[in-house]
């Protein structure tokens, strides 16, 4: 018989391990349902894998990586801090939205008005914007004690229904023959989050991103509030002996995500979308979500588990294109590897045993 | 900047290299908002896409990818095409419009199609179909059909092709049967069959027994099926499993010769950019078999119309027609021009609530 043991300490090697035992298994058990699916199971995990970074068109795609990685990381190393210390915003989609909406409102406010300083402006508008829409819930929970699961995730709905309303609205292009979404700030300069370097992908959202897991990496290792949230997070009480102030940690930590998930939303906007438009958000609050436990919500774990989503996203696509998969496979695809991870990690806590338990 | 250049050359050079490989294969790309089994608007689509496999075999190579979301997805995914050697590419929705733009100006040797769209380009073409043609005919059965006098309109997004469906309909149903009253209820999404089910709910139990609507899913049909005594319209395709009730007819979007004419010109070299709205007479429009649950005067009727807006007799907005607010749009007789179609923002006299801003 085999059986569960809890492990009197974590595994440190397991906790390290089972995201990649997780791709492994995904990479066999999605070639299993290709292969049902009557494709070559190989060359469809080649084609999701292996094509975006070495294949042919290459030079395309890795900047593409970085496109869609960028914003995944950036929302993840914020949700990552909460989820440390045990507070949990889900909502991370409608701060990004909201952080899209504040940045491209302050951006075509100055339209069509160049300027150097229009684009710093926009920048700290998304992320006020973010800021804004994740204290609802961190307020609501320091005064009324409210689950600020429930509040976060419900104000995403709130969120696209303010996008909605601005799109045929107030941000409407007055160009736009009627139809809803805003300029297109790609055509306006001072507003553009252009590549820094042309082609490259390397726009100002994936250096933001490359700064917040510095940032989030240094905050956990070496100052004393990263001391906290982490001990908040394994030892509750311990921690309020040790004089941490909860009140002030959930209003640090779901403002700090809030943050940068407007940020994301903001760069999202002046760059790679583009436009406000009633479908501008794509899920990518919600799928950090999967990046920051992919992550082991440790900021260099988030930066490659950020990575390897943007990779299944790209691949997938490439897949659908050329082997003609059906995105429902790829979607279940992508389910597996969290599935995976989460099945994994309870090896991080327990042991498999084999034979009967021994009586002390 | 450089660099872009650079970038652009190599994949122009590979993308030569790619379709010069297989030179006498045209390779045709389909992008879509929603899944091929929606049942609606991307399943007529890929039945378009279906028929220029049959119409030329071997001639052709068609991809697709499914579920691509608006923006930077969509342009990734329409580059990935173009660099992997489709000279035609089918880009079928609205919000595609600025990718497909920028996609094209990279690849001035392919072809692009941008459904509903106002952009065009040397090598971006446009169309759409006049569906509000369809909503005339679905007006005049609703308007005759009706016994509670209340017509639902499940609408998507307050964009002007879906006001000028309303309008249309509103303007057909009102003209059989003076009484007649909309109710709309905007679902903001083009397929989600949780909220189309419930904005079907609400609607019926504000009394509508008539449910128009201009979201892709059949769950609208399935909710009518569950109240009971409630008629339906297929909506981009027949939905003719939920007939003969309560689905009576339907809209069905027949995309097939255009996405064939439209191959054939790339194949022959005569492809130019052109703007194309095509309603009921080329085909474009198909109007679904009107079920026997509709009494026969009532369907002849609605064939009557059908007909003289496919012999061009009759346009579904033709004067006197008033504004909403009651200013005069259309004097006796004047029929509207395509430019305020294209771009209608305003409900006409008597329908009730606003345009969501």
């Amino acid at each position: 018989m085999i059986r569960l043991e809890k492990r009197p300490q974590p595994s440190r090697a397991w906790s390290m391990a089972t995201p990649l035992v997780a791709v492994l298994a995904t990479m066999i058990a999605g070639g299993l349902l290709f292969a049902i699916l009557g494709k070559d199971p190989v060359e469809a995990i080649r084609t999701i894998f292996w094509e975006p970074l070495f294949g042919e068109f290459a030079f395309y795609y890795r900047p593409q990586l970085l496109i869609k990685g960028g914003p995944l990381v950036l929302i993840a190393i914020g949700l990552s801090l909460g989820f440390r210390a045990g507070i949990w915003n889900i909502g991370a989609e409608g701060q990004y939205i909201m952080g899209a909406l504040f940045g491209a409102g302050m951006g075509l406010a100055f339209y069509p008005h160049e300027a150097w300083y229009i684009f710093p402006l926009m920048v700290l508008a998304g992320a006020f914007g973010g800021w804004l829409w994740a204290m609802i819930p961190a307020l609501l929970k320091v005064r009324f004690g409210t689950n600020e699961i429930l509040v976060s995730l419900m104000l995403v709905y709130v969120a696209e229904q303010f996008l909605a309303s601005m799109s045929l609205g107030l941000l409407k292009n007055p160009e736009g023959f009627g139809f809803p979404g805003s300029r297109n700030l790609q055509q306006y300069e001072s507003a553009h989050n252009a590549d820094l370097i042309a082609g490259s992908g390397m726009h100002w959202g994936v250096v933001a991103a490359l700064i917040a897991v510095i940032f989030a990496y240094v905050l956990l290792n070496r100052h004393m509030l990263g001391y906290q949230i982490r001990l908040t997070g394994e030892a509750p009480r311990a921690a309020r002996f040790a004089g941490v102030k909860p009140a002030r940690l959930i209003l640090f930590c779901l403002g700090a995500s809030g943050m940068l998930a407007g940020l994301a939303g903001m760069f999202e906007v002046s760059g790679p979308s583009g436009q406000v438009s009633i479908d501008f958000n794509v899920g990518y609050g919600f799928t950090a979500i999967i990046v920051a436990f992919l992550g082991r919500l440790h900021p260099v774990g988030i930066m490659l588990a950020g990575g390897l989503m943007a990779l299944t996203y790209i691949g997938g696509d490439i897949a659908q294109s050329n082997m003609g998969l059906p995105s429902a496979a790829i979607q279940v695809f992508q389910g597996m590897l969290l599935f995976f991870l989460l099945a994994f990690d309870l090896l991080t806590n327990f042991r498999l045993r084999l034979g009967k338990p021994e009586v002390a | 900047m450089k660099l872009t250049k650079l970038l652009t050359g190599a994949a122009m050079a590979l993308g030569l290299a790619t379709s010069a490989m297989a030179e006498d294969k045209t390779k045709v790309g389909f992008v879509y908002v929603g899944p091929v089994g929606d049942g609606g608007w991307t399943y007529e689509h890929d039945q378009g896409r279906k028929a220029v496999v049959a119409e030329f075999g071997d001639k052709v190579e068609t991809v697709y990818v499914e579920n691509v979301a608006e923006g930077p997805d969509a342009e990734r995914v329409i580059t990935q095409m173009a660099l992997q050697g489709a000279d035609l590419i089918f880009t079928t929705s609205f919000g595609y419009m600025d990718p497909t733009i920028n996609v094209a100006k990279k690849f001035p040797n392919v072809k692009f199609e941008h459904a509903t769209g106002y952009k065009r380009a040397d090598n971006v073409s446009t169309y759409s179909a006049r569906f509000y043609e369809g909503r005339a005919v679905q007006g005049t059965i609703a308007g005759h059909m009706t016994k509670s006098n209340i017509v639902g309109y499940i609408g998507s997004y307050p964009i002007p092709e879906v006001i000028r469906g309303i309008n249309s309909a509103y303007i057909h149903a009102k003209k059989v049967n003076p009484d007649v009253q909309f109710k709309i209820v905007w679902a903001f999404t083009w397929f989600d069959p949780a909220k189309e089910a419930d904005a079907a709910k609400v609607l019926i139990e504000q009394g509508a027994d008539v449910i128009l609507q201009h979201t892709d899913s059949t769950a609208p049909q399935a909710a009518a099926q569950a109240a009971g005594n409630v008629i339906t319209f297929g909506q981009a395709s027949d939905m003719a499993e939920y007939g003969p009730l309560p689905r009576v007819s339907s809209i069905i979007d027949n995309w097939a010769p255009y996405y064939i004419a439209r191959t054939k010109a790339v194949m022959d070299g005569t492809w130019t950019s052109v703007d194309t709205w095509d309603g009921i007479a080329p085909g474009m429009v198909g109007i679904g078999e009107i079920s026997d649950a509709v009494p026969a005067d009532v369907k002849a009727a609605a064939l009557a119309i059908k007909d003289s807006i496919a012999d061009g007799s009759y346009h579904p907005f033709t004067g006197p027609i008033n504004k909403q607010d009651g200013s005069a749009w259309l004097a006796e007789g004047e029929t509207a021009d395509d430019g305020t179609l294209a771009g209608m923002n305003f409900f006409v006299e008597g329908i009730e609530g606003d345009i969501p801003q």
